[in-house]
């Protein structure tokens, strides 16, 4: 398929009224072809730049249901700013986002939970004054329908929607092991426990898509061994399709179904971890010489 | 902030049936038993109007993270929205003035907060400089709004629910007390609700709320609408039971940073901060006046006493910002916790390690 052909039949549609039915098929998929339609997310030649620096430039991409999808690269390749087109947060200058076949040429943030996304930050990004179950709560937001008066007396979709949330995040708590600083107020935890109470922030909204930006930097080994074990618990348990931005080759070759490499903005390889552990630019740009079996040691 | 954990810690020593029945219990009835006039009328009725305007201005500020230095405005509109309400409105029941007084502050309210979707911190705290000033012009300017009173002083009318009157200081206490309560107790609830967890929300991390799909725009004005309605009926107690008269140089901008000093001693993000805070603020002139007087003797006269209050207020925020960012508030539970901690030697231990 071409990028260009692709994106400019987009250019002036409408957000919500560029789903296609098939008529071929008897289930209402949205699809612009077969490939699509079985994607959660799909980016076609994306771009994005800050004054003169493309940080984004032209990426094809398509997630499928159910993977752990890598992206990796060094510092500056533009990874974070991939999480952040997807997300809302920032506008791409070209292309066009897919999200479950809905395509977008800018995601509208407020609407992402909606749509299925959520997502975890390099740089935390807990709400400090509320508990650790409290923030957990609040990752249902999008799901709120009552009113403030229906909350404060507690009448109407109210106390339905409350218990609904609790059982929920109180679910997601025994699942990532948050029982005994339930009550506790993040701004108190250590980092690594903040890290994980994001991801069960994240969860509880049940995302179709899971964007983890870095989960695991700043971290003890022992650490990354507890949240790689929950990133496919988050897959496994919870459905969720992941993306993950991680520096830790180990981790990410273990846990990953497919990587992308990014270098400077551009896609350089994709592919599953023995293509792209063996793929000469990719050894360049980032994993540094090939000694024996050294994918543990990227370079800095 | 702690304000949550310790919120958590309070439900563990008492349940909330039990402060309520506590407060309730004091306040109708061994307060009466003890007060003079002069007590309700120099102290209690400004305790409880300020306590009330903190309490709303402690939604928007403490929790949704809005700087306001408008308050003394909102309470300006709430009181003479009630006196016109009630003024214009033949056979209009007292409580429904109130009601219709606090709907129009709620509707400023929204209005004067429409900034705080672009603007931020010190830029927002201006533009409700902006509420400050334009309603004290406009209560000035058109005479409509004291109904032509040559003195633009008018008296208060008298204080009537269900045909019963609340009149003389005991009375204006009672309703003053009934009407604080209720709204504190809607605001306890209403920061325990999802709305409140997104005041909060929208305050810690506006981004990740937005991600989150917390509603940010309507979580702001929603803010804004219940801490103006809550504010405008404090202007209605301050005018209808603690002045007894509508002026609107009873609701300058020094009003404002009064309430606003409330909640920073006090303690942002607690409801009983809001009431330590307007304890504080009322009791530390009369303090104030008894001590220099007995140190001082006629040198201690009125001038000097503003100015020293204006001191040590202004060194108590100072203070209070650097060493106890949290307030009175945070103060009194590790008081509580200690003397508790003395009497009991299990519960602490939980608290600690939970």
């Amino acid at each position: 398929m071409s990028a260009f052909a692709y994106a400019g039949s987009l250019a002036a549609a409408d957000d919500r009224n560029t789903q296609v039915t098939s008529d071929a098929g008897a289930l209402l998929a949205p699809a612009f072809d077969a490939q699509k339609a079985r994607t959660v997310l799909s980016l076609r030649g994306l771009t994005l730049s800050f004054g003169g620096i493309k940080a984004v430039s032209d990426i094809d991409l398509d997630v499928f249901p159910g993977e752990i999808r890598a992206i990796i690269g060094p510092n500056g390749a533009g990874k974070s700013s991939l999480i952040n087109l997807i997300s809302g947060l920032y506008r791409p200058q070209r292309g066009t986002i897919a999200i479950d076949g809905q395509v977008f040429s800018a995601v509208p943030a407020s609407r992402a939970a909606k749509l299925g996304i959520a997502r975890t930050y390099q740089n935390l990004a807990l709400f400090k004054g509320l508990t650790v179950f409290e923030n957990i709560v609040t990752g249902r937001s999008s799901t709120v329908r009552s009113t403030f008066i229906e909350q404060v007396l507690g009448v109407g979709r109210s106390p339905a929607e409350e218990r609904d949330s609790r059982e929920r995040a109180d679910t997601v708590i025994t699942a990532l092991h948050l029982e005994a600083i339930r009550e506790r107020p993040v701004g108190t935890l250590p980092y690594g426990l903040q890290k994980r109470v994001e991801l069960a922030r994240a969860l509880v909204a049940q995302p179709k898509l899971l964007l983890l930006d870095e989960p695991m930097a700043g971290m003890t080994s022992a650490e990354k061994q507890d949240m790689a074990q929950f990133v496919l618990s988050a897959r496994d348990d919870f459905n969720a399709t992941i993306i993950l931005i991680e520096h830790d080759i180990g981790v990410v070759m273990g846990i990953s179904d497919r990587i992308a490499v990014l270098d400077y903005g551009r896609k350089i390889a994709d592919g599953s971890p023995e293509d792209v552990r063996n793929d000469q630019r990719v050894i360049d740009a980032y994993l540094g010489v090939a000694h024996e079996d050294d994918a543990g040691a990227p370079a800095q | 902030m702690t304000n949550a954990y310790d919120a958590q810690q309070s439900r563990g020593l008492l349940p909330a049936w039990g402060y309520l029945l506590g407060i309730g219990v004091v306040a109708y009835g061994i307060v009466p038993l003890l007060a003079s006039d002069y007590v309700y009328d120099a102290i209690l009725a400004p305790f409880l109007a300020l306590s009330l305007a903190a309490v709303g201005l402690n939604l928007l500020t403490g929790y949704a993270g809005q700087v306001s230095l408008g308050s003394a405005a909102f309470m300006a509109v709430g009181a003479f929205a009630a006196y016109n309400f009630n003024l214009r409105i033949d056979g209009l029941p007292f409580i429904l003035s109130v009601l219709f007084a606090g709907l129009t502050a709620a509707g400023f309210g929204v209005v004067f907060g429409l900034p705080s979707l672009r603007l931020k911190g010190f830029y927002l705290a201006l533009s409700t400089l902006a509420a400050q000033f334009f309603v004290e012009w406009a209560l000035t300017k058109f005479d409509w709004f004291s109904n032509y009173n040559s003195s633009g002083v008018i008296d208060a009318p008298p204080i009537v629910i269900f045909g019963v009157p609340f009149s003389g200081p005991s009375g204006r206490y009672y309703f003053a007390l009934t009407v604080v309560l209720l709204l504190s107790a809607f605001a306890a609830r209403l920061v325990n609700t999802q709305t409140g967890r997104n005041f909060i929300a929208v305050r810690d991390n506006e981004t990740a709320a937005r991600i989150i799909g917390v509603p940010v725009f309507k979580t702001k004005l929603l803010a804004a609408a219940v801490s103006s309605f809550i504010i405008g009926i404090a202007g209605i107690l301050w005018a209808f039971a603690y002045l007894r008269t509508v002026e609107p140089h009873g609701f300058n901008l020094d009003r404002s940073f009064e309430i606003l000093f409330i909640i920073i001693i006090g303690g942002l993000a607690t409801l009983r901060g809001a009431f330590l805070g307007a304890a504080l603020i009322v009791v530390l002139p009369l303090v104030l006046s008894r001590i220099g007087t007995l140190l001082l003797g006629g040198y201690f006269n009125s001038g000097v006493l503003d100015m020293s209050q204006r001191i040590l207020i202004g060194a108590l925020i100072i203070v209070f910002l650097i060493v106890e960012p949290d307030g009175l508030a945070a103060l009194w539970i590790r008081a509580r916790n200690r003397f508790f901690g003395a009497l009991t030697s299990r519960r602490p231990a939980r608290e600690v390690t939970a």
